[in-house]
């Protein structure tokens, strides 16, 4: 059953009609038929979490507003820029009204001014036709003024963004939609307070994947949404898979699905025959998880909030990148570094000086000039890095070394006693390195 | 050539409507200067500054900070092949030199008839469609060297016709 990807039931649910055919807006007719608070006291028992990544419960982010506040906003996190994730995206090409609806409920709940729908710049297309949707929507009384006549006035906008992976986390994406550099503010206070959110208002900033929940939870109720999942992760979850299996995609399958399920009988097991032997569970920033084959017990590993960290590594924005026994793990973490310090916006020096010797470091080891001190070198550089940044992505850019080294250490020795490593060949093509655009602005501007 | 073009009016003001501070308008602000110049030109900065009540050097630090707006000229069709740790699971390293010894060009680099720039990227939300690139800012998906060889042979045909 899809809540979330309907378009894969009813192809044409991206339009208007077809969209209030099938039940569309009756959410947000019923909660506006509500107190706010009623919708707050409802989304809080449905335990929907956060789908961004930090699982963080969303009717209790709501109720984090101060009511008294006369302009509050809410962000919508489209900016899905993590490596492996691809599911907002198909959420607003093919249901984009179910988001425009849990947008508006949420809106409603805290009595918001506006909205803003921040995507990254990449989504071009999908945001232009994002605003004919909203069009559609205003033009029916549901966004605009006087919302299904309530006399409470909410729009909804698009902004797009420009290319830059940290504007996905809150802070610096509300930056950016004021129109300055993409970069974490200082917390507290937090966006919910005044002071801390869009223009200094209270905002709440929620991913596009939580939002599409709501319509379906105010329909159906908290008990029936609860019965989906596990007892700590209620609900759908899209999986995204990529990497080495036959049928890469999206999958909307219950909280709790184990990785076993979800490779073999959705993603249509491992490509070409191989076994794996790793797995990134939240793109590139999450702990690696070492599999040792395809009849590792590791796979029966449920995907939800709780089993995941029990398991020592996060669900995150359950972005699954598989990777068979051809992968050389160091190329992996060279991988991740590039990313990392590409997209570090330069603000704090452990970041930005942790990623430059990161890749420096990896790739002397990658070309196998390194010594096993190096190894040693880039492992206390990552863990110096952790825990001190002002956002996650210091910690995001640490992951990958520590956690292939702690799991893959024979690949990191082979390379630095120069053994032949498996997919050698598969390391990338020396490029020109990417000129550090953000960190020079960042210096440059000082603002 | 400028942003104050008649063409641009009605988008503009639409732009500033949607919010409270005019500081807000430089992104979108920053892509139409991009359309009219082909690059954010000191031209397109000057102007974008102007209408945003900021000063330029501010307005060329955002321009700076992110990867979509161009700090020089690119060639006509400007290609950004992902080769992001899915994609290149899936081909994509090796796709993307193909296509740079294909075209004959460096990183970053664009044709001596400046039709095409071959950069590499960072993931774009299209993982299960590599190898993929980005050609201003349109997605091409599910790419092979035949497919590619194919597409760049329409383009030139595309540009050949609007010459005319
Ligand atoms: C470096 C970094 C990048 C992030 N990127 C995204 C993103 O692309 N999309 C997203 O929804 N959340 C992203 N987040 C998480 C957001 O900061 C925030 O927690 C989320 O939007 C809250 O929404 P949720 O509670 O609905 O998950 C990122 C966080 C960090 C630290
Ligand atoms: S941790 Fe990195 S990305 Fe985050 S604020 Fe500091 S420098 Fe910027
Ligand atoms: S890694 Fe290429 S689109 Fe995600």
């Amino acid at each position: 059953m899809h809540i979330l990807l309907r378009g894969r039931d009813i192809s044409d649910i991206y339009k208007f009609d077809v969209y209030t055919a099938n039940g569309g807006y009756e959410g947000l007719k019923k909660a506006v038929s509500m107190k706010p608070s009623e919708v707050i006291d409802l989304v809080k028992a449905s335990n929907l979490r956060g789908r961004g990544g930090a699982g963080f419960s969303a009717g209790m982010k709501w109720s984090f507003i101060p009511q008294s506040e006369p302009i509050k906003y809410v962000a919508v996190n489209a900016d899905e820029s993590e490596a492996g994730t691809f599911k907002d995206r198909e959420i607003l090409e093919t249901n984009p009204h179910q988001l425009i609806e849990g947008a508006m409920i949420c809106a409603w709940a805290i009595q918001a001014t506006a909205v803003y729908i921040y995507l990254r710049g990449e989504f071009w297309d999908v945001a232009h036709a994002l605003d004919e949707r909203i069009a559609e929507a205003r033009k029916a009384g549901f966004v605009g003024d006087n919302v299904l006549g309530s006399g409470w006035n909410c729009n909804v906008y698009t902004h797009l963004g420009a290319g830059a992976y940290i504007c996905g986390e809150e802070s610096a994406l509300l930056e950016s939609l004021e129109g300055k550099l993409g970069q974490p503010r200082v917390r507290p206070p937090f966006p919910a307070q005044k002071g801390g959110g869009l223009y200094k208002e209270a905002t709440v900033v929620n991913n596009v994947e939580t939002l599409t929940n709501a319509p379906w939870i105010l329909v159906n109720g908290p008990d029936e949404y609860k019965k989906i999942g596990t007892e700590q992760s209620s609900g759908n979850k899209i999986f995204c898979v990529s990497g080495h299996v036959n049928k890469p995609g999206n999958y909307e399958l219950p909280l709790g699905t184990t990785f076993r399920e979800l490779l073999y009988t959705h993603a249509g097991g491992i490509a070409n025959g191989k076994q794996i032997k790793g797995i990134l569970p939240s793109g590139g920033s999450g702990p690696i998880m070492r599999v040792n084959g395809n009849d590792d017990p590791i796979l029966d590993t449920k995907l939800s909030y709780e089993d995941m960290a029990k398991a020592g590594t996060i669900l995150g924005s359950a972005s699954i990148i598989v990777m068979d026994e051809t992968v050389d793990m160091v190329w992996v973490a060279s991988k991740a570094i590039k990313f990392f310090k590409h997209e570090s916006c330069g603000k704090c020096t452990p970041c930005r000086e942790g990623t430059f010797w990161l890749d420096k470091v990896v790739d002397r080891i990658l070309s196998g000039k390194g010594q096993e001190s190096d190894v040693d070198l880039i492992n206390n550089i990552a863990k110096n890095m952790s825990g001190v940044t002002l956002c996650a992505l210091g910690d995001f850019a640490a992951n990958p070394i520590i956690h292939t080294i702690k799991n893959f250490p024979e690949d990191f020795k082979a390379h630095v006693e120069k053994k032949e490593v498996a997919a050698e060949k598969a390391a990338p093509a020396k490029a020109a390195p990417a000129p550090r655009r953000g960190k020079e602005a960042a210096a440059q501007a000082g603002d | 050539m400028s942003i104050h073009d008649e063409k641009y009016a009605k988008r503009i003001e639409a732009t500033f409507a949607k919010y409270p501070d005019k500081r807000s308008a430089v992104m979108p602000l920053l892509y139409i200067a991009q359309e009219e110049y082909g690059w954010v030109s000191p031209e397109g900065i000057e102007e974008v500054a102007q209408y945003c009540d900021m000063d330029p050097t501010q307005v060329k630090s955002i321009a700076g900070f992110y990867t979509m707006y161009s700090e020089q000229p690119k060639g006509k069709y400007w290609l950004q092949v992902c080769n992001d740790l899915p994609c290149a699971l899936r081909g994509a390293d090796e796709f993307h030199k193909q296509l740079k010894e294909y075209l004959n060009v460096e990183e970053g680099g664009t044709t001596a008839d400046g039709m095409f720039t071959v950069e590499h990227v960072m993931c774009l939300a299209a993982c299960d469609k590599a190898p993929m690139l980005q050609c201003n800012f349109h997605f091409v998906e599910n790419l092979d060297m035949e497919k590619m060889k194919a597409q760049i042979e329409q383009w030139r045909a595309e540009a050949k016709a609007e010459k005319k």
